[in-house]
């Protein structure tokens, strides 16, 4: 049989799912075993052994100077400024997507200038957003959605355009006003595809919160993983990265699951990553 | 499938191997980089690679040495520890907590400079120390302004505990400063000069108050130092000829000030504006004079402290003398087994003797 029929079984699926973790992992061991022959207080590859001390510290013993579990308090406030910025950027990309996609009148005002303005990279302005917004959590929300809702707004107008054109004709033949056909056709059609807008948007929602966080905080993942690169401590960072991408990995998979069981005849159609 | 883990396996070990080899060994070589990183007393490495100083004094030793300029401070020191680089320009705090609390022996070749005002403590409206309590204080944390911070509170009898310190970066102090909810701020030069420039802000505190803690020294590592004494005495040599030429106000002196003033971002009265609160060792002598100053152990041990206290002298460190440093005079702070510090004037001497 050709390779391009043989499907894997469950179990082999799984164990091949595996393997570039477990060879990361154990090249990772290798590489921390070398550099600690040469120091063994070597601070760049620190042994697996003393990556999970640092990551237990962090999350399970009280900080000596504020009595906080820092790995939670970091956390928290992180997904709660990731969760606020990403919701602010859904709503803007719901109501200004569709209002782009359905109303030739408000696209051609401004579907070019959010083209422009999806370009400018957000942290080179970021002298303007401390000015407006202050140093608090409204800047960091507000780079997270400037970093993440022209996309989604673009995203969203677009499936807004990809409604069969049939379908909107067949709504207006049967009397239905502009609001109607909005409620009732255009947001059940865009919904999933505002899903994959939003997992899309979440890789470089992380990426401005990780940035915000190291510029000005006082807590957050970002904010720990700057502090401590100024000693070193690759045994709080690595943790802290993987953490990250665990927590990033879940949210994308719990959005995907939303998908698949609110909108089953999106999922129809082809295999999706 | 046991097979291609046996292959995915050694395929990772072949990709990560270079990760491993990277660190410095001690043996006699020939090619060696030291690092530097924007500061107005680290300029002059700059100026020795620009003006080929440092070919001729690496060429009377038979060796090779390139000076390399990092944007970012803390990267640089971190490159160093890695084993990327031999030597490299630090403050004495940032080289206790980072080289030696990694574990990496490290000898402070080139005393340089210390502060003497060039760090500061700028409050928003106000006008007195005492009155930063209960203020947010934006400042780059855990670095030396993170120090400074701490030995002003100890004068006007208040704790870190009294205020909020947030974590703001240095490339960004400025455009904080701008806004209305930034009401103090503690920094370094040039940003400090430029913060202060503005019509509310008042400097309450600064490094000249605490003369000679926050030194700025080209920290080598020590196995390489002991294995090729010609790397120290070139770049002792290159080092002290031009500060020979950069102290003096003949054309060349002005010519070699100027370079650096343009290399830094500013001009010749701005880099002069600066040397003026930063307490260089022009010679050799004042260097190994402070070197040698009984005053060095105390400012030593209250570094280790300030570390300790905060949390990062090294994983699990069980007390501020975890990491041992040794003094001239054969005196040691902290752990007789694990001195990871050095302050060696030796090579100093060599340039003050005229034995270079």
């Amino acid at each position: 049989m050709r390779i391009i029929n043989r499907k894997p079984s469950r179990l082999t699926a799984l164990a091949l799912g595996l393997l570039p973790f477990v060879a990361t992992i154990i090249g990772y061991a290798i590489a921390s075993h070398y550099r600690r022959l040469d120091n063994p207080a070597d601070k760049l590859l620190p042994s697996l052994e003393s990556i999970g001390q640092a990551f237990w510290r962090m999350a399970a013993i009280p900080d000596r100077r504020s009595g906080d579990l820092l790995l939670w308090v970091d956390t928290f406030d992180s997904l709660w400024r990731l969760g606020t910025g990403m919701a602010v950027s859904t709503l803007l990309a719901l109501s200004l997507g569709i209002a782009i996609g359905f109303i030739p009148h408000v696209r051609s005002a401004l579907a070019p200038y959010l083209a422009t303005f999806s370009l400018i990279p957000p942290i080179t302005i970021l002298p303007i957003l401390f000015i407006t917004f202050g140093l608090g959590e409204m800047a960091k929300i507000a780079l997270i959605v400037i970093g993440t809702a022209p996309v989604m707004i673009r995203s969203t107008a677009q499936a807004v355009l990809d409604i069969p054109r049939e379908m909107i004709i067949k709504a207006e033949t049967l009397g239905a006003s502009v609001w109607q056909m909005t409620v009732r056709l255009v947001i059940p059609q865009v919904l999933p595809k505002m899903i994959t807008a939003l997992r899309m948007g979440l890789v470089p929602a992380w990426i401005f919160l990780i940035s915000a966080e190291a510029i000005a905080s006082t807590t957050g993942l970002g904010y720990r993983i700057f502090l401590v690169r100024r000693y070193l401590a690759m045994d709080v960072i690595l943790p802290y990265v993987v953490w990250i991408t665990l927590l990033a990995f879940l949210l994308d998979r719990a959005l995907l699951l939303l998908s698949r069981r609110s909108f089953q005849w999106h999922h129809l159609g082809s295999d999706a990553l | 499938m046991l097979k291609s883990f046996a292959k995915a396996s050694l395929l990772a070990a072949a990709l990560s191997l270079p990760l491993s080899v990277g660190s410095v060994q001690a043996e006699e070589k020939k090619d060696f980089k030291v690092c530097w990183s924007i500061y107005v007393g680290w300029m002059p490495w700059g100026y020795l690679q620009d003006s080929g100083l440092i070919k001729k004094w690496a060429d009377k030793y038979d060796i090779n040495v390139e000076i390399v300029q990092i944007n970012d401070y803390v990267e640089s020191i971190n490159q160093y520890t890695a084993g990327e680089y031999d030597g490299c320009s630090m403050t004495n705090m940032d080289a206790l907590s980072i080289p030696a609390g990694g574990g990496v022996e490290t000898t402070a070749l080139i005393v340089g400079d210390y502060s003497n005002g060039n760090d500061g403590i700028i409050l928003k409206d106000k006008t007195e120390l005492a009155d930063i309590k209960g203020q947010s204080v934006n400042l780059v944390e855990l670095s030396v302004s993170h120090y400074l911070l701490a030995r002003a509170l100890d004068t006007v009898d208040l704790s870190e505990r009294d205020l909020t310190v947030i974590n703001t970066s240095d490339a960004d102090m400025i455009a904080a400063y701008a806004t209305s909810d930034v009401t103090s701020v503690v920094t370094w030069n040039p940003l400090l000069s430029e913060i202060e420039a503005q019509p509310n802000a008042t400097k309450v505190f600064d490094s000249a108050g605490i003369p000679g803690e926050i030194i700025d020294i080209m920290m080598v590592n020590t196995e390489t130092l002991a294995d090729n004494p010609a790397f120290g005495k070139a770049l002792v040599g290159a080092w002290y000829e031009l500060m020979g030429i950069m102290s003096s106000e003949g054309d060349e002196g002005v010519a070699a000030r100027t370079a650096m003033a343009e290399a830094s971002g500013t001009n010749l009265p701005g880099y002069d504006a600066q040397l003026a609160t930063t307490k260089m060792f022009y010679t050799p002598a004042e260097a190994v004079a402070f070197t040698n100053a009984p005053e060095l152990p105390s400012t030593m041990k209250f570094v280790a402290e300030f570390l300790f206290d905060k949390g990062i002298l090294g994983e699990g460190a069980p007390s501020p003398e975890f990491v041992g440093v040794s003094f001239p005079d054969g005196s040691i702070y902290g752990d007789k087994n694990n001195v990871k510090l050095r302050f060696d004037p030796s090579f100093m001497q060599m340039a003050a003797d005229g034995a270079l």
